[in-house]
């Protein structure tokens, strides 16, 4: 699984508002820390999970499934924080509920893989990344990993 | 990504106009702090939620620029820099180690690594064991259930001893531990240790990186390749972090957890910080760092062979010489060069080696090595100092024998200094 710099900065760019499947309230939680920062990021977030159903987080009411979602809304990435093996159902619900409204992509969370379901997803039009955190990946290509002196692997001389 | 060859990324990496003003060198960025945005920005920064500058104690421009030029350079995903290459080892062994821990660290070191390491890290309450790294089965032996990492220099101090890092690693990885090496005599020009399997790589700033005896400064990268939580050993990354509310830096920050860690906790608690100067002038050291290396190792593999067709010499340590015991490792490891610091011997013993050193005119008598300039030592009196004879012996810096450390300076004049000074010592 390798993903070009410029497939993930173009999912990263044109994905306005993000489904957040799996996501948790406890704030140390790593799925918790990843849609903050996409919230701080300008990102709307919509939190999908039936466990915490009706709470809020970051401004937005939590939702028990994408078919919950509100209806005049497009959504356009669902980021998976869901073991591997329950993958499958999220992503057909994703195609069933949210295909029809602009869903461009799928993105599975660092240590999410299922090729069954990354499949599915190509089959319907949508983009996939396995494996990855789009938090990790947005700081690594807008220039905030920068800062503490990771490796960004952008060799650039443009500002 | 693209793969761009090391000759650009010693020029680019890390260094991208100045995001502020354009500048085309890095800036150094001589501030203590960092306006926050708004508190939700401080809150995020605070809470490892986003990455940014809070305190020059934690990050800085500069520093940063630094730090992810060597990580590139080295492979890694992330380093940490601090304020020398001693705090460099302190800084890859503390996220490692509790109290009762041990490391295995092989005998041919820096002396002064080999006081810190048998003497020093006990005030912590971690040991060292040391051992032959030549001999594998005992690299493995020496190993027990408290044993948190290996240790050892890619080229060692002072007698250029090669270590067979892929041996090493492979031991490493059954033992489900990290290899740590320091690849300061080495740069990431001639040995990339992390290609070899090593998890961390650290540096003495000070030496060939800089290059020119200007600043002291130290460097932690990090592989990304270790997985912290795979066994109950590394509790600093997979458990929780009580200074963080209970975060977990391993699941957290996934490959990026031992940086994350080294930045959080280390340098925050530990504060043994680079100044953004020094990082500057590492920097523009490096930049040059290929060119500078390839004269380094022809130069030495010159006065190497020059030395040991001598008659008022008895040995020469250099790998690189086609004579060597280890020339068929470095054909295999270090196909670039066995770096440019060795050894030799004088005929005549202590009272020759102490008068060759007082007779040298271009050769600088300093404690440093991996400068531009040739400098010599006699390491038995000095470096190696507070070694008894047989850890002296085992180090390769026993009493009869001088370091060298060849500079980029013509090398026929290199020569000619050694030979009237070696003229001098027997006479």
């Amino acid at each position: 699984m390798d993903y070009s710099d410029t497939y993930l900065r173009a999912i990263l760019t044109e994905s306005k508002t993000i489904a957040a499947v799996g996501v948790s309230t406890n704030s140390i939680r790593p799925s918790y820390f990843v849609t903050r920062y996409l919230s701080l990021k300008k990102y709307r977030v919509l939190p999908v999970n039936p466990v915490y159903e009706g709470q809020r987080l970051f401004g937005e009411e939590i939702y028990p499934s994408m078919a919950a979602l509100p209806r005049d809304v497009q959504v356009d990435m669902v980021d998976i924080f869901r073991r591997s093996d329950q993958v499958v159902p999220v992503v057909e619900e994703a195609i069933a509920e949210l295909l029809p409204r602009g869903l461009k992509s799928i993105w599975m969370q660092i240590g999410v893989i299922n090729d069954e379901a990354a499949a599915l997803a190509k089959a319907a039009g949508l983009k996939v990344v396995m494996d990855r955190c789009p938090k990790i990946e947005h700081q690594r290509l807008f220039g905030e990993l920068r800062m503490g002196g990771f490796n960004t692997g952008i060799i650039s001389s443009k500002l | 990504m693209t793969e761009f060859g090391f000759d650009t990324l010693q020029i680019h990496a890390g260094a991208r106009p100045d995001p502020a003003t354009g500048a085309r060198q890095v800036p150094i960025y001589q501030t203590t702090a960092y306006v926050f945005r708004d508190a939700d920005h401080a809150a995020a920064l605070f809470n490892l939620q986003e990455v940014g500058y809070i305190y020059s104690r934690l990050t800085n421009p500069t520093v940063a620029a630094l730090q992810e030029r060597v990580a590139t350079l080295e492979g890694g995903v992330g380093a940490v820099c601090c304020s020398s290459g001693h705090a460099a080892q302190i800084m890859a062994l503390f996220p490692l180690m509790t109290p009762g821990d041990n490391v295995v660290v092989s005998t041919r070191l820096y002396g002064g690594s080999i006081t810190q390491f048998s003497q020093t890290i006990k005030r912590f309450g971690w040991s060292a064991t040391f051992v032959d790294f030549d001999d594998i089965d005992a690299v493995k032996a020496a190993a027990d259930e408290n044993t948190k990492a290996i240790f050892c220099e890619s080229i060692s101090n002072p007698g250029g001893y090669l270590t067979d890092i892929p041996a090493v690693a492979a031991v490493a990885d059954g033992l489900g531990i990290p290899l740590i090496v320091d690849n300061t005599l080495a740069s990431p020009y001639l040995c990339k240790p992390i290609e070899m399997g090593a998890t961390l790589v650290v540096h003495s700033l000070t030496k060939y990186l800089t290059g020119n005896g200007t600043v002291t400064g130290g460097v932690v990268v990090d592989s990304g390749n270790f997985d912290w939580s795979a066994s109950d050993k590394f509790p600093s990354l997979s458990q929780p972090e009580p200074a963080y509310h209970g975060l977990k830096f391993h699941e957290t920050f996934g490959n990026l957890a031992f940086t994350f860690h080294g930045i959080a906790i280390g340098l925050r608690d530990l504060g043994m910080t680079l100044n953004p100067q020094a990082a500057h002038y590492t920097l523009m050291g490096i930049e040059t760092l290929s060119l500078r290396m390839q004269r380094h190792v022809e130069n030495a593999e010159k006065v190497a062979a020059w030395l040991e067709a001598d008659p008022r010499v008895d040995y020469v340590t250099y790998a690189g010489l086609p004579s060597s015991p280890y020339a068929a490792r470095k054909a295999a490891i270090y196909p670039k060069g066995a770096g440019a610091l060795f050894t030799f011997a004088v005929k005549g013993g202590y009272e020759a080696c102490v008068k060759l050193v007082d007779s040298v005119e271009i050769f600088s008598h300093v404690a440093n090595l991996g400068d531009t300039r040739s400098l010599i030592i006699h390491s038995a009196s000095t470096t190696h100092r507070q070694l008894t004879l047989e850890q002296q012996e085992a180090a390769g810096a026993g009493p009869s024998v001088v370091r060298l450390s060849i500079g980029i300076e013509d090398a026929d004049d290199l020569i000619r200094d050694l030979d009237q000074a070696l003229a001098a010592a027997t006479a």
